[in-house]
């Protein structure tokens, strides 16, 4: 059946609906040409709609090998061409029928160009997801659900688990999993790191408790501004393990520094982004996903000092303690999706929790 | 890094004449490097041989040398020119061999030039086979199992351990020549002998084959800081097997996964770093469709074909940023061209499906072996964009120009269901249309297709949903739903017509009625993350949002010229470039279609507006229908352009320049006939017939050998000369079907001089900017005859007489714009073979060689300026005092079976110029820059037809004279013998011990002049060759002396030229270069 996207601007883009479905959040555009699985269960899209700028969705089917978490939580997912005869060897299921079994309401036939042309020029905002033949007062009515804040409580782990490694004296990582993409729990883990995996409130005495090696902060949704406590916590944590943060984790660890955030006009959302790394000039691709950056001004007069911007728009990209091991960056070097340039980033890490 | 300080003056090498393995894309590479380097004050020093393109323009560089492509000329020039830096990985593998010969001869060396952008040892380790294999290994990336090996018996010892199929790769070639795969030791023997011979340093690499996998390909950049990016990664369409050349490719890959192209991708970084390269490279895989396994198949250290393809699929201009890189600046430090405000340092993200589909010649070499295997066949290439890949390759099919505009074959629409499905076996240029004839019939599902093709199922399940949509339109009404899911399909107003049972005309009225119309999107590298401020734009159906906004300007549209094919190559990309030049000067706005994604003029930035689209009256019109422009330029795009004329005109769209109507007084036979009778110049004797009767009838009357052709042929298709009787009968039968509509021309065939003159005409007055003799006489194509400019022989009669008639023949047909006749003069009578009211091959060479703007000129007056008001008065422009010689060059050496003898079929893909004060000079530049090896000795073979004997006699003194030994079939040795000078007597074929071929073979032989006996005087049918004509020794000879690499001579005409040289050599110095600016400013001293 037709449906379409209406954007809170009034804006309409047409398309097919493929269940009888519908959606509220908050649009948001990648423009990564593979990896729409990946992208799909990136706890870091909790709540969005996410539509892919590149038109050809489902090439290759879904398995599952490469989820990042156990279900995809995106509100929404809006895309031009929906393959449902995928080929490739991993091929398990098709999109469409993982989309039906996440009940994800999907919007296809979409001119996605179109719809990232206004986002980028009119910044993200609010969008819904209906039917063709949808009433005025339920349109009305979607358009007037809230955005949902805090959603970080919805995609962390309920309880810890851990994560055994092969040797015994193996670094032990505790990673405060704020919406943890799998491949930085693998790309730690292939490192030899054995890893406890704690939830998002876990109090700061609780996890040094677990006596360990360095302290991961990881990826998640949202505007690090709705998460006091957490950033309470976090702040009890400077300065008593090495510590590394990736994305939602690098702008609360900047914010328990006292740094502050602001929210990006349409936010990095791809497989392509330049990321310069200031101490040696090298520029390195990263695959990114935040509507969220650190603000650079708000760094001066703190023990913080930016180690990576962006080459698009010069945002920050990477801030390091300048006396403490505690580092982090805003884009995601476990790559899936995206180019795996960037995990010289584990290693450091690594190297970092050796030398204490 | 900022700019290198100590680079002043850098030389950039092109890449020579187009040839199949290295055609426009140089051109397109070569100009926009030299264009960069100018941007940062550099001063350029270009060397390239070929005339035909745009960075041999003055303007493109501040020297340019039109000089041979050889060591020795660019020591000549080094030493001239004393440049700082050497830029020569955009010229191809022909200029990264010649830096590697620089270097190792010591030249760079002693004169202090830096190699930029690929350092030597990344050359060798990516050529040379052995080197490459430890490199590979080094890095841990997986190669196929291979060996290197310098004679058979090791390939044969090699392939009984690791088994067939085995694919053999000479070292040091392009476009794959004499490679192949080997599916026993009888093929393997006889790859491997004539692999050795291809290969520079003879060796071949044989290796396991992966055939059947996935090919996958990615574009790298570098810069001297060890940033490295992706700039696009491709899929082909057809797996390992064929060259990546004559595949089907697509951009980016559609079939791998994220895993997988990050796999493939980090395995690039890992291989330019590596390599050490700063600027670009190209890696080929092969995946394992089962498994994660991967083999590195193939990496060129430079700019290749790909490299510009993905440029244009991606907007991201590879040769600039490389040339930038050699300069010394980082990516993040060099803007990227198409936002102007983001760094060339980044990823480009595509939101479209590219597609390019390769030209082959198969059109004219009818008989040459049409499977595509390792060696490259392709002349050119389209390039389609579109939202989705039905679309794209749609798009693709009908940019093509063979006679399609979908995916069907009126042959094998006649086929019975078992043939169609033998040729899903075939790999072809038409295995694809055999696939959708399958899918379409539906005698073969995707599974089955994919079974025997091993091409990825994503790709035939798209091929079905376009078929599936042809099916229904068969059988259903109309509706505005079905014409969405047509257009959105892509098939063309024309297809649903065809399939429909309706007209063109009515499906587009329909169309548009029902408000189906295309939205045109832009190529902006960044999936419209960010603002982009190129025009570069193409149309979709599948699609919401219109996002081109059209300007209020005045505007005209040029039309291009399509892929690059035999008879229709960069010349005219060349004069499209310049008329969008020329209008952009008149500050028109310039808007340029065009579907090839290897010229200068499908450059984002050479036009004010980009359309990148299928050249044809409905994809054209759909942009008029958007742009509004005043109107159309169709005389600077080849045939492809003047042939949407009379439909665009139909349509009400304003044609500038000379009129459709005068356009076919010039091409209609009988109109023309009426034009000549009326200006009273004669043509040479010829009839109109519909029958074989009236055909024998004829050619008595007018006498052998006559020249016979279809009525409406065009670059000397089908074409032929005949000597009697026998043969026309021969040639009625097979060569054409003969009926009231379609009449053959049976033509009296003049042995004369052969003139061709361009010309400018407003109406009123021509201007004949020069005018060039053919060296060899009427019957030889005259893209394939050597071309000199000013005429050396003709008398002023004559040429006031040709001046005269062009004058005329321009005022006659109204030409406002260009125009090229040509001309046979005989018996001091001046005849007109043919007129083209439009812009020509030669319009590059001469513009260049005259310093007259040809097109600028003609673009001017097209729109209206007269010549008197640009400065110029009727008549011949003064000629130059230097020489300039145009030949052509042949890409023999990739089609086997061709005979490489000349006659009125067009074969040559390219050419090259030699320009001197001394004619013999210049005509060696042409004949060396050509390739031709003449030898200055040793020992040349004679064998000709009987009717040259009498000729042949002073030409063998001649070479006698000049210390020659001279070998001769008997019948031609005995006419040497009688004029008392020695010629020993070789064998025919096969008579053993002194057989020709085994001479030629071993070296024994230096050179060869051999004329066609009469009766196989012309390959039987349209080019290509029979397989009779292949059994005779003539052929065999003939083919050898391609294998070896040896001149061969066709025409006595031709080698008396070369007896010139010969001669001249030994009073004067060969090598002595000077730039075209010198030239044309007139300054400098002669040699």
């Amino acid at each position: 059946m037709n449906g379409k996207l209406i954007l809170e601007d009034g804006s309409i883009f047409t398309g097919k609906l493929l269940n009888h479905s519908k959606a509220t959040g908050e649009v948001v555009f990648n423009t990564g040409m593979t990896g729409y699985q990946e992208i799909l269960t990136d706890p870091s899209y909790c709540r969005q709609i996410v539509t892919l700028t590149y038109p050809l969705v489902g090439n290759y089917g879904i398995a599952e090998l490469f989820m990042q978490s156990r279900k995809s939580f995106v509100n929404g997912f809006i895309i031009g061409e929906l393959c449902d005869e995928g080929s490739n060897w991993h091929y398990e299921m098709s999109l469409a029928d993982f989309l039906t079994k996440q009940g994800i309401p999907c919007l296809y036939d979409v001119d996605t160009r179109a719809v990232t042309r206004k986002i980028r020029s009119a910044g993200t905002m609010k969008g819904i997801i209906v039917s063709e033949d949808a009433a005025q007062t339920e349109i009305d009515e979607l358009l007037a659900v809230p955005i949902k804040k805090e959603v970080v409580a919805e995609v962390t782990t309920p309880s810890v688990y851990e994560i055994a490694a092969e040797k015994e004296d193996a670094p032990h990582v505790v990673a405060m999993d704020f919406g943890v993409k799998q491949n930085i729990l693998d790309s730690l883990h292939r490192l030899g790191c054995r890893l406890t995996v704690v939830p998002c409130h876990t109090k700061a005495e609780e996890l040094l408790a677990m006596q360990p090696d360095g302290i991961f902060l990881s990826n998640g949704p949202g505007d690090p501004k709705d998460l006091p406590e957490i950033t309470g916590e976090i702040k009890k944590l400077i300065g008593k393990k090495p510590m590394f943060g990736i994305c939602l984790g690098h702008q609360l660890f900047a914010r328990a520094m006292g740094a502050d955030t602001y929210k990006l006009k349409f936010g990095h959302r791809g497989s392509n982004q330049p990321v310069k790394n200031l101490k040696n000039g090298r520029v390195h691709i990263s695959s990114q996903n935040h509507g969220y950056a650190v603000d650079e001004a708000s760094l001066r007069g703190l023990p913080l000092e930016v180690t990576h911007i962006s080459v698009n728009d010069g945002t920050v990209e990477g801030i390091r303690h300048t006396e403490l091991p505690i580092y982090s960056v805003q884009y995601h070097p476990e790559a899936s999706p995206g180019p795996d340039d960037n995990l010289y980033l584990f290693d450091e890490f690594l190297t970092m929790m050796k030398e204490g | 890094m900022p700019k290198k300080e100590h680079l002043n003056k850098v030389m950039v090498i092109g890449s020579g004449p187009i040839i199949i393995g290295q055609a426009a894309e140089f051109d397109y590479a070569g100009s926009q490097a030299c264009r960069a380097l100018k941007e940062e004050g550099l001063e350029v020093v270009l060397v390239n041989s070929n005339p035909a393109t745009i960075m041999t323009d003055a303007n493109i560089a501040d020297r340019v040398y039109i000089e041979p492509l050889t060591v020795e000329f660019l020591e000549e020039i080094i030493s001239k020119e004393r440049p700082d830096g050497l830029l020569a990985t955009l010229g191809g593998q022909a200029g990264l061999n010649l830096a590697v010969q620089l270097a190792e001869k010591g030249v760079l060396e002693k004169y202090r030039v830096e190699l930029l952008g690929t350092p030597l040892k990344a050359i060798e380790q990516a050529e040379d086979r052995e080197l490459f294999k430890e490199t590979m290994q080094k890095l841990g990336e997986p190669i196929p199992e291979s060996t290197i090996v310098e004679d058979v018996a090791s390939a044969v010892e090699f392939a009984n351990e690791i088994g067939y199929p085995i694919i053999v790769r000479p070292a040091y070639t392009m476009g794959g020549t004499g490679g192949g795969i080997a599916d026993n030791e009888e093929e393997l023997i006889e790859i491997v002998i004539k692999g050795l011979k291809y290969s520079m340093i003879g060796q071949v690499l044989i290796e396991r084959s992966v055939a059947g996998w996935k090919e996958i390909e990615y574009e790298v950049m570098r810069d001297s800081a060890d940033n490295c990016i992706t700039v696009c990664n491709m899929e082909n369409f057809d797996p390992v097997g064929v060259h990546t050349g004559d595949s089907i490719v697509v951009a980016p890959s559609q079939t791998l996964t994220d895993h997988e192209y990050q796999m493939l991708r980090s395995a690039s970084l890992r291989i330019i770093r590596e390599l050490g390269i700063e600027g670009g490279c190209n890696a080929q895989y092969a995946l394992d469709p089962d498994s994660n396994r991967y083999y590195v198949i193939e990496v060129n250290p430079r700019v290749s074909r790909s490299s510009a393809l993905a440029s244009k699929a991606t907007g991201y201009p590879i040769a600039k940023v490389s040339a930038k890189i050699a300069a010394g600046y980082t990516l993040d430090e060099i803007t990227n061209a198409v936002t102007q405000k983001t760094k060339a340092c980044f990823e480009p993200a595509l939101d479209y499906c590219v597609v390019k589909f390769p030209r082959w010649p198969f059109d004219k070499f009818v008989y040459a072996d049409k499977t595509l295997g390792t060696q490259m066949k392709a002349t050119g290439e389209v390039m389609s964009i579109d939202r989705n890949f039905e679309g794209a390759i749609l798009k693709a099919v009908r940019s093509l120009e063979i006679g399609v505009h979908r995916l069907q074959m009126e042959k094998m629409a006649a086929w019975d269901d078992a043939r169609v499905k033998k040729h899903l076996g075939r790999v072809n240029d038409e295995r694809i249309f055999a696939i959708a004839e399958a899918l379409r019939r539906g005698i073969a599902d995707v599974d089955e297709i994919h079974e025997i093709t091993k091409i990825d199922k994503w790709f035939l399940y798209k091929l079905k949903h376009i078929t599936d949509i042809e099916n229904r339109i068969r059988e259903e009404e109309i509706t505005p739903k079905l014409m969405l899911a047509a257009k959105n399909v892509g098939l063309a107003d024309r297809s649903i017509a065809e399939l429909s049972g309706r007209t063109m005309d009515e499906i587009r009225t329909m169309r548009k009625t029902m408000g189906i119309l295309p939205c045109y999107k832009m190529v902006d590298t960044c999936a419209a993350e960010f603002e982009a401020a190129t025009p570069y734009y193409y149309s979709t159906f599948h699609a919401q949002e219109d996002e081109v906004e059209v300007s209020g300007a005045r505007k005209v549209m040029v039309l291009g010229s399509g892929p690059i094919r035999i008879g229709q190559g960069v010349e005219f990309d060349y004069c499209s470039v310049h008329s969008v030049w020329a209008l952009r000067e008149m500050g028109i706005e310039a808007i340029i279609v065009n579907n090839n994604p290897e010229t200068v003029s499908t450059d984002f930035d050479i036009s004010d507006r980009l359309y990148f689209e299928p050249l044809t009256t409905e994809d054209v019109l759909n942009i008029i229908d958007k742009e509004k422009p005043e109107g159309v330029i169709v005389q600077f795009g080849g045939q492809t352009a003047i042939n949407l004329a009379a439909s665009l005109q139909q349509a009400g769209v304003k044609v500038f320049g000379t009129s459709v109507n005068d356009i076919d007084r010039a091409e209609d036979r009988e109109r023309f006939d009426e034009v000549l009778t009326q200006t009273k110049i004669p043509r040479p004797t010829g009839i109109s017939v519909t029958n074989l009767e009236d055909a024998i009838t004829g050619a008595g009357k007018i006498g052998y050998p006559v020249m016979v052709r279809p009525s409406y042929v065009l670059g000397g298709r089908a074409m032929e000369i005949v000597y009697n009787e026998k043969e026309l009968r021969d040639y009625m039968s097979r060569a054409v079907k003969v009926t009231p509509d379609h009449p053959v021309l049976v033509d009296r065939y003049m042995q004369g001089t052969e003139v061709e003159v361009d010309g400018i005409s407003d109406g009123v007055d021509v201007v004949i900017p020069g005018i060039m003799e053919h060296v060899e006489r009427a019957g030889v194509h005259s893209g394939d005859s050597i071309a000199v400019y000013p005429p050396q022989t003709l008398s002023s009669k004559i040429i006031y007489t040709i001046i005269d008639y062009t004058k005329r023949l321009a005022l006659a047909l109204h030409v406002k714009g260009l125009l090229n006749i040509q001309y046979v003069v005989s018996d001091g009578e001046v005849y007109v073979i043919e007129v083209n009211p439009r812009s020509s091959r030669t319009v590059p060479f001469l513009s260049k060689v005259t310093n007259v703007q040809m097109v600028n000129v003609a673009t001017r007056v097209a729109l209206g300026s007269t010549l008197k008001e640009l400065g110029y008065h009727s008549g011949m422009v003064t000629p130059k005092p230097y020489v300039a010689v145009k030949a052509p060059v042949f890409s023999f050496a990739k089609m086997q079976d061709v005979d490489i003898s000349l006659g009125p079929e067009m074969k040559s893909t390219g050419e090259v110029m030699g320009i001197d004060y001394h004619y013999a000079r210049a005509l060696y530049k042409a004949i060396t820059g050509a390739g031709m090896n003449v030898p200055t000795k040793g020992c040349i073979l004679f064998t000709v037809a009987d009717k040259d004997k009498e000729e042949m006699k002073q030409l063998a003194k001649a070479f006698d004279d000049l210390g020659f030994k001279l070998v001769a079939t008997a019948g031609t040795a005995k006419a040497i013998q009688s004029i008392g000078i020695d010629a020993d007597v070789v064998g025919k074929v096969h008579e053993r011990s002194s057989d020709i071929i085994q001479m030629i073979k071993t070296g024994k032989i230096h050179m060869v002049i051999n004329t066609l006996t009469q009766g196989s005087h012309s390959p039987k049918g349209t080019g290509g060759v029979s397989p009779r004509a292949v059994a005779r020794d003539g052929f065999k000879i003939r083919r050898a002396t391609v294998e070896h690499g040896i001149a061969c001579l066709t025409s006595l005409d031709t080698a008396w030229e070369v007896l010139r040289v010969l001669s001249f050599m030994r009073e004067r110095r060969l090598v002595y270069s000077l730039a075209l600016q010198d030239y044309v400013g007139g300054g400098d001293d002669l040699a």
